[in-house]
Parts: C-alpha cells; sequence; structure tokens
C-alpha cells in the first residue's frame, strides 16, 4: 500500500489538475457564446446576399458567371475546417473522420483531391496521410474579421475558376447545439442558381449593369460562406471544449473522492498498528516484569 | 414618409434606423435616395455614405458594396462601414502611410497586389476625410453649448 504522503501528493495534483480543466471549461464556455452571436449576425448579410442573387437569376436571358459554370468533375477542392488546439474532446476526430470518408467516394473514382486546411490538426492529419494540400492557415482568431477570412476563400475561387478544381466543397462542424455538433460537407462552387423571381426582377434599376452586379455580389457571398463555416466551426470547438473540459473536472472530482477513501484507510491502518504496537510491548513488558517477579 | 435605412456588414448590423435621404457612393458617382425610389440595386464604391435625418447629418466611411432600394427601404451590404464617430484617425493615417509604402514598389508588385494596395489607400483617405469633417461638424455644436452656460 502506498504511503499516506504518496496519497495525499497525488490528491493534490489531481485537484490541482481539476481547478485548470475547470477555468477551461469557463473560458471556452464564454468563447463559445461568442462565436455563436457573430455567426447569428452575419447571417443578415448572407440572407440578403441570396435575395439578390434572386433577382438577378431572374434577369431576362439568364446571366452567367465563372463562379457559376458546372463542369464534369475531374478534380475536387475541399476547405478542411479544423482547430489549432486539442483538448477538444472528439471535435476534430468526428470531422477528420467525415472528411477521409467523402474523399474515399472520390478517390474511388479515380477524382484527385486538393485541400485547403483551416487549422493545424487537420493539416498535420492530411500530411502524416500523405494528401495534397494546396494551401494551409492556421493561427485563425476567434471571431475573425471577413477581411482575414477572404483570402481562404479566394485561394478555393482561384483554384476554381482556374480549372485546377471542377468542385469546391466545406467541410466544417456545424453547431447545433452546446451538446450536438454535426460534421458537415457542403457544396461551395459552383454556386447553385437561385430559383429566379421574376416578379422583382423586372422592376429594378440595375447599376450599372446586372452582369456587373453580379460579378460583385458571387465572390462576396462565396467569402461569407466560409466565414460563417468558420465561425460555425469555433462555436463547436469551444462547445466541444467546454463538455470535455466539464467531464475532465468531473472525473477529477470522482478521484479525489475515491483517494480521500484510501486516505482514511490507510491513515486508519496506521493507527490500529500504531495502536497494536502499543498494546504489544505493553503485553510483552508486563509479561516480563511478571517472570522477573516470580524468579525474585 | 420616411426611408427605412439598414447598413449591414458580414460582421455586424452597423445602422438601423428611419431617415429622411440617403446619399451613397454609386460606382456610376453619387447618387442620392429619397422616399418613393424606383427599385435599384447598385454596387457601391468605396466612399462616404451620408444620412440625413432632420436637422441631424450622419456619416459612414464605406469599403465598398451594393445598396439596394426597394419599397421606402434602402439595405446597403456593405464590406466595411464605420460610423464617422467610430473611426480612428491615428489608425487611419496608419493605414494611408503603410498603403502608400507598399504602393512606392510598384514595380515588385503583381497587378492584383497593387490593386489591393490601391483599395487599401482609398478606403484609409476616406476615413481620414469623413472623421475630419466630423470633428469639424461637432466643432460649431460644442462652442454653442459653451454660450448657454
Amino acid at each position: 500500500m502506498e504511503t499516506l504522503r504518496e496519497i495525499r501528493r497525488h490528491i493534490r495534483s489531481v485537484r490541482n489538475i481539476s481547478q485548470i480543466t475547470r477555468a477551461m471549461e469557463m473560458v471556452a464556455a464564454s468563447k463559445m457564446l461568442r462565436a455563436q452571436q457573430q455567426a447569428l449576425a452575419s447571417r443578415a448579410y448572407a440572407q440578403k446576399a441570396w435575395e439578390v442573387l434572386t433577382y438577378l437569376a431572374g434577369q431576362p436571358g439568364g446571366l452567367a458567371h465563372p463562379l457559376y459554370e458546372a463542369r464534369p468533375v475531374k478534380a475536387i477542392g475541399i476547405i478542411l475546417i479544423t482547430s489549432d488546439r486539442g483538448l477538444c474532446g472528439p471535435y476534430n476526430h468526428n470531422i477528420l473522420r467525415a472528411a477521409v470518408q467523402f474523399m474515399l467516394g472520390y478517390m474511388d473514382r479515380g477524382i484527385g483531391i486538393r485541400l485547403i486546411t483551416v487549422g493545424r490538426k487537420g493539416r498535420d492529419f492530411m500530411l502524416r496521410y500523405g494528401h495534397n494540400i494546396v494551401a494551409e492557415f492556421t493561427k485563425v482568431r476567434d471571431r475573425p474579421t471577413i477581411m482575414e477570412i477572404a483570402p481562404i476563400a479566394r485561394v478555393a475561387m482561384d483554384e476554381f475558376t482556374s480549372g485546377l478544381v471542377d468542385e469546391v466543397y466545406i467541410a466544417y462542424t456545424r453547431f447545433v447545439s452546446t451538446i450536438t455538433q454535426t460534421p458537415t460537407i457542403m457544396k461551395l462552387l459552383p454556386i447553385e442558381k437561385p430559383a429566379p423571381e421574376e416578379r422583382l426582377a423586372a422592376l429594378y434599376i440595375f447599376e450599372p449593369d446586372p452582369q456587373t452586379v453580379l460579378g460583385e455580389v458571387l465572390p462576396r457571398f462565396t467569402e461569407l460562406q466560409v466565414y460563417q463555416a468558420i465561425l460555425e466551426a469555433q462555436a463547436s470547438e469551444h462547445s466541444a471544449r467546454m463538455v470535455a473540459m466539464r467531464n475532465a473536472t468531473e472525473n477529477a472530482q470522482e478521484l479525489i473522492n475515491e483517494l480521500t477513501i484510501r486516505f482514511n484507510k490507510a491513515r486508519q491502518w496506521n493507527i490500529t498498528r500504531e495502536m497494536m504496537d502499543i498494546a504489544g510491548g505493553a503485553e510483552a513488558l508486563r509479561k516480563a516484569r511478571g517472570i522477573r517477579a516470580g524468579i525474585a | 414618409m420616411p426611408l427605412r435605412l439598414e447598413i449591414v456588414t458580414g460582421e455586424r448590423l452597423v445602422f438601423s434606423d428611419e431617415v429622411d435621404m440617403v446619399i451613397a457612393p454609386g460606382v456610376e458617382g453619387q447618387l442620392g435616395i429619397l422616399p418613393k425610389h424606383a427599385p435599384l440595386l447598385t454596387a457601391l464604391s468605396i466612399g462616404e455614405l451620408r444620412v440625413k435625418k432632420g436637422q441631424e447629418e450622419l456619416s459612414f466611411a464605406i469599403g465598398g458594396g451594393f445598396m439596394e432600394v426597394y419599397k421606402d427601404k434602402v439595405i446597403v451590404l456593405a464590406d466595411t462601414a464605420e460610423r464617422a464617430e467610430e473611426i480612428d484617425i491615428a489608425r487611419a493615417e496608419e493605414a494611408r502611410r503603410r498603403a502608400l509604402e507598399s504602393l512606392k514598389e510598384r514595380g515588385r508588385l503583381s497587378r492584383e497586389e497593387f490593386a489591393q494596395a490601391e483599395a487599401r489607400l482609398r478606403k484609409a483617405v476616406t476615413r481620414i476625410k469623413v472623421a475630419q469633417r466630423y470633428r469639424r461638424l461637432q466643432l460649431p455644436k460644442f462652442e454653442e453649448e459653451e454660450e448657454n452656460v
């Protein structure tokens, strides 16, 4: 059995760890909330941009744009969003598993895959398995601005318009609730043309002309979709970390209870042993005295 | 009947209120929107967006985007939008200086990089202009208050 001192030291170290995990849980909770609010705030813009696209789709003759162009698929691009840091439970594992499964479906058909990774974990994983990474982004801040995200979308659009890939997908973790986050793979490019709303389209004056407005809207729309996916992924990461850290704190508490019982048992055993020693000693002394008395 | 103006960026709702007139930096030149304007969808360039409401005049520095006018509702989808009083002049000056510096090395820049640097410069200059005009507008008001005391 361990000595009392060993047990005491063990309890202390577990308690220290639990304090850290509790702090991490609270930090993650507040970050999650803010990422969620940000994702919500950017929804208004996305919705409006989509409406604008529906008016434009209703233009007589229909409008063409390179980002609308559907081609036979020879190669695809994937923007893979993971976290930079660990200690967030199954968060990275889940999205990577979903991404790999998705990729296998294409690789079996001989379709090439070009990856754009966001986050260290995804990059390291894909590098280890020898996949083709064309661009990597790490150290994305919490609650980034669109300007910071734009280069990621830019790379994806360049890959698409230059014909290196014929479709671009974005793999991220959708935030459903604090306890549920779903790995999601969504098609980013080509942009699906919305169903036209003819009633409205005829009324609008376009300046300078519909084609130019479309050329402005589409890249921004793509940027915004990437931006929103990253915000959702961040909310998911933080909530996964929050839950993982809460479990860790609870486990630590359980361990402390167990160790405390063991500590008390060991302490009790020590006392009993000492008492037995004393009693045994006293008995031996008494006997010895008796013998000496007998002789005398 | 007044106009309902909403200025939205990808990150947040910047402004939402009833106003009397909007003057926006369209790509084809400035355009003023009054109530009962025909439905319009236009791209915006980098510039100043002014809003009139009664005696008040508000000013925003806009970094490009679009504007939609429909049934007395004006929606500005801006890449960036800042209210004049929110602008940090020192930071804008710094951005202007940096943009100018990168423009000096034009020989080494690709066409796209050059365009980006130029856009950054235009944005910085707009922000400085908007912020300075706002300070000037504020000044007389401040003096009036002192006279009243």
